[in-house]
């Protein structure tokens, strides 16, 4: 997104597809996602209270996945774009050392408000689906 | 629970729909730049529109925002959750469902809906309350209620900005696997292990050291597979083994999506195959986009380590010139 370019509502027709985008889960980006959102439950921090719940290690709160979501589609569109609506179901944790891949595309194009829909998986390598939704982003009419 | 007990139990939990979680209440912290450069950071949001004043000065909107994924961030409590949430009615009601054994806690959907940008120096007020109940449902967790919270944030000019919806499912925890053992390494799910009983175990442990044999019967020469302890023949116990070429031939194939299980890779093609010898057997077949795999086409097994565990026959394009 060096050259700041958005895309243009008259530019997308549905189907077409998102550029993937890999993330590496990582300890840090866990709990640096977490203090980051001011989520400061010990599950995203703290190992010995995830693994008490269950899970091998600190997991990735939801706030940080909504960024992940939203970056993901506004990497895509540009940066004139006006996010509507994030709606995410949440499936398998995202836990350090695992590799999150993220795809997607265009479901819904509205050529009279410039409101494009995006479909948005989120998979991580062991465990599968992570989060799964779709974004509103309000887009210019021409690019 | 008789059914008195869970109407009297429904009409507790039912009595806090629509109560308050919160009051209107500002954020501690008006929308700033420092919060909004570490979230970009962590997140890995190179948005102009976040960071970028120069750019933000000069683009449609006249000034940077505020990433829309943070409507939520400016209200956390902070630091103070780490020994305990203070008392309110979402804590009220999840200690309800507790006290009656729906102890299992798990957030199932989140949806934010935004109406107005916020910038640096807008205060963000967050309410929140009890939205809905569901009834009771049985899901695969177990039976369970899922109770909705909406919260609304408005900005210090009483502007509507958003909505957050947030789902989640109290339920009666089933017998669940043992807790993983804490580790250092993340633990790779391997394949179901095969079972190896007194008529087949000769069978995976020739697979363990990279042969597919094929039973023979000792009385009338027939192949049999999988292994057994009788001829269908002759009826005869009298048995031997031959070992596969691992030529063959795709009868029958299908495509596995969902769900997906733990331990195979994906894409995941199961075929029927009929090997050179005569007999068939179910694998995989890889090598080749899943849209390639058709009836009739040639392929020659391998047998491969498919896991820390697992050691299998995969089946090959015969066209890759694969070795077995």
């Amino acid at each position: 997104m060096s050259d700041h370019k958005t895309l243009g509502c008259a530019e997308i027709s549905v189907g077409d597809k998102l550029p993937s985008l890999d993330i590496d889960i990582t300890t840090g980006l866990v709990v640096c996602g977490a203090l980051a959102t001011r989520d400061f439950e010990p599950v995203h921090h703290d190992k010995t209270s995830a693994v008490a719940t269950g899970l091998p290690d600190v997991f990735m709160n939801i706030l940080t996945s909504q960024g992940l979501m939203t970056r993901f589609a506004t990497d895509w569109s540009g940066p004139e774009a006006v996010v509507k609506s994030l709606d995410l179901r949440l499936g398998a944790p995202n836990v350090p050392g695992m590799v999150m891949t993220m795809t997607g595309a265009v479901t819904a194009v509205d050529p009279g408000t410039g409101v494009v829909e995006v479909e948005v998986l989120g998979e991580n390598n062991i465990w599968g689906m992570h989060m799964q939704g779709s974004v509103e982003l309000a887009l210019p009419k021409e690019a | 629970m008789t059914a008195n007990e869970l109407n009297a139990f429904e009409d507790e939990i039912n009595a806090f729909v629509g109560r308050e979680v919160c009051p209107p209440t500002p954020a501690k912290d008006d929308v700033n730049t420092a919060m909004i450069r570490q979230w970009t950071e962590i997140i890995g949001d190179t948005n102009p529109a976040y960071t970028n004043e120069a750019w933000a000065a000069k683009s449609t909107r006249g000034k940077s925002i505020a990433p829309p994924a943070m409507m939520y961030v400016w209200g956390q409590e902070g630091f103070a959750v780490t020994t305990g949430r203070p008392a309110d009615a979402q804590a009220d009601l999840v200690s309800l469902f507790n006290k009656h054994g729906y102890t299992g806690v798990l957030g199932t959907n989140v949806k934010q809906e935004y109406f107005k940008e916020v910038s640096p120096n807008d205060n963000v007020v967050m309410e929140m309350v009890i939205d809905n109940i569901s009834e009771r449902k049985t899901t695969g967790r177990g039976p369970g209620y899922f109770f909705e919270t909406l919260s609304t944030f408005t900005n210090q000019h009483g502007e509507k900005i958003g909505t957050q919806r947030f789902k989640v499912l109290k339920f009666i925890p089933q017998e669940q696997p043992a807790a993983p053992a804490a580790e250092d390494t993340l633990q790779v799910p391997t394949r179901i292990a095969s079972p190896r009983g007194h008529d087949n175990k000769w069978w995976w442990d020739a697979c363990d050291a990279g042969k597919v044999l094929i039973q023979r019967c000792k009385s009338c020469q027939t192949l049999r597979h999988p292994p057994r302890p009788m001829c269908g023949e002759c009826q005869s116990m009298e048995w031997d083994s031959i070992e596969s070429t691992l030529d063959g031939e795709v009868l029958s194939h299908t495509e596995l999506h969902h769900p997906k299980i733990p331990g195979y890779q994906y894409p995941l093609v199961c075929a029927v195959i009929r090997l050179g010898e005569g007999t068939n057997i179910v694998s995989n077949v890889v090598g080749c986009d899943p849209s390639a795999v058709h009836i009739g086409m040639q392929v020659k097994g391998k047998v491969e380590q498919v896991d820390e565990k697992t050691m299998l026959p995969q089946f090959y394009p015969a066209s890759s010139g694969i070795r077995s």
